[in-house]
């Protein structure tokens, strides 16, 4: 199993789990950030602990009811603009998530989710907002055509992890300040889309992306990675179904060859 | 209105003639909408259903054109329409992107909105950005735009003796248990309210008006901050009948499965009764249709019987656990993702296929890996069986011999298995 952190800055000892507490995996407002299937993520990381023997609990924090703060992985989806907004705001009232990082919680947000972890971020009208400041990343509204379409990713090395698949569809253009290390380099898609082909973003047990499909579903190695830096080492599981669509995707998406240009025919995936 | 135009539009081979027209005569679809009077149906789920159930009701009335392919988009309707005689009555669904384009040259007099909720977010966008241009395309339609957006307000009197239309807007039937739907026909000038239900929520819960939260009870919802709420209800159906505008109960049995269509039924009834077909009339003429361009007919696949369902996003899928056969029956779910289907099947994940478990599923589609993997995390037995035909042979093989296999395919992967089979 890779070692956690090893782009990353320092962060809080491994918080290894005795067998009588439940490891609480903690989907934040599902009702909020969830329009791209994303709140599979918290399912996935449950399911990985419970087949090897953890006692789980997994909590779905309605926006209507407090984030707990003392969740041990933390998962935020995708969202439209409006409801982005609310989920920023709820979150920014009592910090639960900072507090939870600062006694080593890890945390996967997706699209809006990631976005928000930021300093700033736009709303629909272009407006910048602010976001929880979590992790040194900022949005801004991207000025092109919207990115839509399958995400292939080769991690940052130190990670230990394999190729990447997602699917992306966001409106914001995010980029990374000297605190925040990308979780990986574009090989086809856009990713980040600060021109400089970064995908994501990882500082300390914190991982944003911009990766759908859910994200865990396609890179099972990516939520062991999470459950790792929270549990310890993990026994291994049969995850050939995911294999097998892990294979199908990489197979099924060009790769732009090594110039790197893009071309409007890479952007579709149907060559079966 | 052009020769040419006149010429590409006569017996133009569906579509493909819809398009042609289209390119020669920008305005085809005003034009063959002149002197028709027509109703428009949209939403995300049970557009052609309700336009079937429509046309049943309607045609008791006179020839009613129709678009009952599910050619949704301004050609398919410009097909429809050219192929038809001029003048009469015309029931057509309209795809949920193209409502304003469409009312605004097909000048109808009913508007039928069901629903809206998460369908291909790739191509379609955000579900309250949808509902926004709804609204601003009924508010624009030659209503007077009143917005009468407030607590149980329902707009206009919709039992005013004055026909449907007659204001220069169309009248709008709506489903008041769908925010984003009341949303979108609060602009209308004048709206019928009918209480035909909401499975899905998730995509509602942020209020449309104020962007604060919208509360669910049982039988209602409102804002928590703004107070925007559900409309008291005009029309309204439960297991038994409908109650319509006037009070009048009207006990129906359909042919068609489950409750989702029960309340298509009511708005289809509801947008009949608009154009002077009575309630109950339009309601008989309803129940013998048990089929829907193959929907929820039986079919040899490969020579095993199976009963196709569609299903194509979280909200239908919410209907279909209604009446799919229990456990431990086998079911086929085949998933694809071409542009119809959406390209990103991620919505598996909102999906509670939880619910399938106790019995066998086969996975099939081009999509059939993403399946899969989101059934193992759901912990329900299946198995993977790329080609479609063989997969309804493998359930035919795992579970009782007596009966259909049911079959719930989303959009392409339901067209391919109907093309690989035959009526049974």
């Amino acid at each position: 199993m890779p070692e956690e952190g090893a782009v990353a800055s320092p962060s809080p000892p491994s918080r290894r789990r005795g067998g009588d507490s439940a490891v609480r995996v903690v989907v934040v407002h599902p009702d909020l950030l969830g329009t791209y299937g994303d709140g599979g993520n918290g399912l996935i990381l449950s399911r990985r602990l419970q087949w090897r023997g953890f006692a789980v609990e997994l909590i779905e924090a309605m926006s209507d009811s407090q984030v707990p703060a003392s969740g041990d992985v933390y998962c935020l989806g995708g969202g439209e603009d409006a409801a982005q907004h609310r989920a920023a705001a709820e979150l920014a009232a009592g910090n639960p998530l900072g507090q939870a990082v600062d006694n080593g919680a890890a945390v996967l947000a997706v699209c809006a989710g990631f976005q928000v972890l930021g300093h700033r971020y736009p709303s629909a009208d272009g407006q910048m907002r602010d976001g929880l400041g979590l992790i040194d990343i900022e949005t801004r509204k991207g000025t092109g055509r919207r990115p839509v379409g399958e995400l292939v990713v080769t991690p940052s090395s130190g990670l230990g992890l394999p190729q990447m698949t997602g699917y992306e569809n966001h409106g914001g253009l995010t980029s990374l300040g000297p605190g925040a290390q990308p979780l990986g380099h574009v090989d086809a898609g856009i990713g980040n889309g600060g021109g400089d082909g970064r995908e994501g973003a990882v500082v300390g047990r914190v991982i944003g992306t911009y990766m759908h499909g859910p994200v865990l579903a396609r890179n099972p190695a990516l939520a062991d990675l999470i459950l790792s830096s929270v549990v310890g080492t993990l026994d291994p599981l049969d995850d050939s179904e995911a294999e097998s669509l892990r294979a199908e995707r990489l197979q099924t998406v060009r790769i732009p060859g090594r110039s790197g240009r893009w071309h409007w025919r890479d952007r579709l995936t149907s060559r079966r | 209105m052009g020769r040419a135009s006149r010429l590409a539009g006569r017996g133009g081979g569906g579509v493909i003639g819809g398009r042609v027209t289209l390119l020669v005569d920008p305005d085809a679809l005003a034009r063959l909408s002149a002197g028709r009077r027509s109703v428009l149906v949209s939403g995300t789920n049970g557009k052609t259903t309700t336009t079937r159930l429509l046309v049943a009701a309607l045609a008791t009335a006179g020839p009613t054109a129709t678009n009952s392919g599910g050619a949704n988009l301004p050609f398919g309707l410009v097909a429809a329409l050219s192929g038809a005689a001029p003048g009469g009555l015309a029931a057509l669904e309209v795809d949920e992107a193209y409502l304003g384009q469409v009312a605004a040259a097909a000048r109808p007099e009913v508007v039928c909105l069901l629903n809206l909720s998460r369908d291909q977010l790739d191509r379609i966008s955000e579900v309250r950005m949808l509902a926004g241009r709804w609204r601003q395309a009924l508010a624009g339609t030659g209503g007077d735009g009143a917005s009468g957006v407030g607590a149980g307000a329902a707009s206009g009197d919709p039992s005013a003796d004055a026909p449907a239309g007659a204001h220069g807007g169309p009248v709008v039937v709506a489903n008041a248990d769908d925010p984003m739907v009341v949303w979108a026909a609060s602009g209308a000038a004048r709206v019928v309210w009918v209480g035909a239900g909401l499975s899905w929520r998730l995509d509602a819960t942020g209020c449309p008006r104020c962007e604060g939260r919208i509360q669910f009870t049982d039988a209602a919802w409102s804002c928590a901050d703004c107070g925007f709420a559900r409309p008291d209800v005009h029309v309204s159906v439960d297991d038994g009948a409908m109650t319509d505008r006037s009070g009048r109960r009207h006990p129906f049995t359909l042919s068609l499965p489950g409750r989702c269509n029960r309340s298509n039924a009511a708005m289809a009834a509801t947008a009949a009764s608009l154009l002077g077909v009575d309630e109950a009339q339009a309601l008989t003429a309803m129940e013998p249709v048990a089929e829907v361009t193959g929907r929820y007919g039986v079919m040899r696949v490969g020579g095993v019987p199976a009963r196709m369902l569609l299903s194509k996003n979280p909200a239908g899928w919410m209907e279909i656990f209604d009446f799919l056969r229990p456990a431990p029956s086998p079911v086929v779910v085949a998933i694809n993702s071409r542009i119809a289907d959406g390209r990103d099947p991620s919505w598996l994940w909102d999906v509670p296929f939880e619910r399938l478990a106790g019995r066998q599923v086969v996975a099939t589609g081009e999509r059939c890996r993403d399946l899969a993997v989101r059934l193992r995390y759901a912990e329900v037995d299946h198995v993977m069986v790329v080609d479609a035909v063989a997969a309804v042979a493998e359930a035919r093989r795992l579970g009782d011999q007596s009966a259909p296999v049911d079959v719930v395919a989303n959009y392409t992967a339901f067209q391919r298995l109907r093309r690989a089979a035959v009526d049974a």
